[in-house]
């Protein structure tokens, strides 16, 4: 058996029908779970009860970049190998990607104000991050604004190959440029720069509810997204006849 | 309760937008997976 069997539409509904009502399960509980969990979480001795919005900046930040990454594998695989569910993916998954960096963008400029004294500031990282969310917003405009779907898939692939040189400047930003307010990585596996376990522990849980959050999202656009396809398949033969 | 302090404000706005956000995809998908099923049901059965 290959994976690719899984590019069949059919197969894909089947298999993703059966899948869901599970993962629904893990991302709200692990979702829901993180959250509350992080919000509950002690006041930390320098930032105060403001080191509880770091259990929604992480994650979201985690999962734009991620979730660009996967747009873009998937993209390849439809340029490579022509599978159409493929394609439908990486559509399904830019909402949810620029839902992620805004939240991401949203809360760093939230905490930022009371920590920095700024809402804002031109920093690598966050100018990166904004970028990122431009090439979103560009990437869904350009799948709307061309109506045969082959070339639209064809188009916002070229599109997510250059996205990504954002989406890994977003990830390294602080490392290239030594400079600027954000912070390096919040999870260091370093001696000394490990976040206390009261927050580990949570912000791990969240992490994983916005992954499994995403891959139901993505689980179910991608459905509807066939659904569509189908629809418009069905309706042209019928004009046709 | 939970004491937020001084900070209070920025947490709930944090936790605010975050979540209406998140609310907000999770409720598009949804319904317009709901309206894609429905209108392709509507099709195949009347043909």
């Amino acid at each position: 058996m290959s994976i690719w069997e899984y590019a069949n539409p059919v197969k894909f509904m089947r298999v993703s029908g059966a899948v869901l009502p599970w993962l629904v399960i893990a991302a709200a509980v692990c979702t829901i779970g993180g959250i509350a969990w992080g919000f509950l979480t002690p006041e930390d001795y320098k930032q105060g009860s403001t080191v509880k919005i770091v259990f929604l900046h992480v994650p979201a930040a985690m999962m734009a970049i991620n979730i660009w990454v996967m747009m873009l594998i998937a993209s390849l695989i439809w340029l490579i190998r022509r599978h159409h569910v493929s394609a439908l993916a990486a559509k399904a998954a830019a909402p949810v990607g620029a839902v992620m960096t805004l939240i991401a963008l949203a809360t760093g400029a939230i905490w930022g104000q009371p920590m920095w004294g700024t809402w804002w500031e031109w920093d690598p990282r966050l100018t990166s991050f904004l970028i990122l969310l431009l090439f979103y917003i560009g990437y869904i405009a350009l799948w709307s604004a061309i109506e045969d779907a082959d070339s639209a898939a064809d188009l916002t692939g070229v599109l997510c190959l250059v996205g990504s040189v954002f989406a890994l400047l977003s990830r390294y930003a602080v490392l290239f440029w030594n400079q600027g307010l954000h912070q390096g990585a919040s999870l260091s596996v370093a001696p000394g720069e490990r976040m206390s376990e009261v927050y580990r522990y949570p912000l791990y849980l969240s992490m994983l509810g916005f992954l499994l959050l995403f891959l139901v999202l993505v689980l179910v656009r991608t459905r509807t997204e066939i659904r569509r396809r189908r629809l418009a398949a069905l309706q042209a033969r019928e004009m046709r006849a | 309760m939970i004491d937020l302090g001084k900070y209070a404000g920025t947490v709930l706005a944090a936790y605010g937008v975050s979540l209406l956000l998140l609310v907000g995809i999770v409720w598009q998908s949804w319904a317009a997976n709901a309206r894609a099923r429905r209108e392709l049901e509507k099709y195949e059965k009347n043909g």
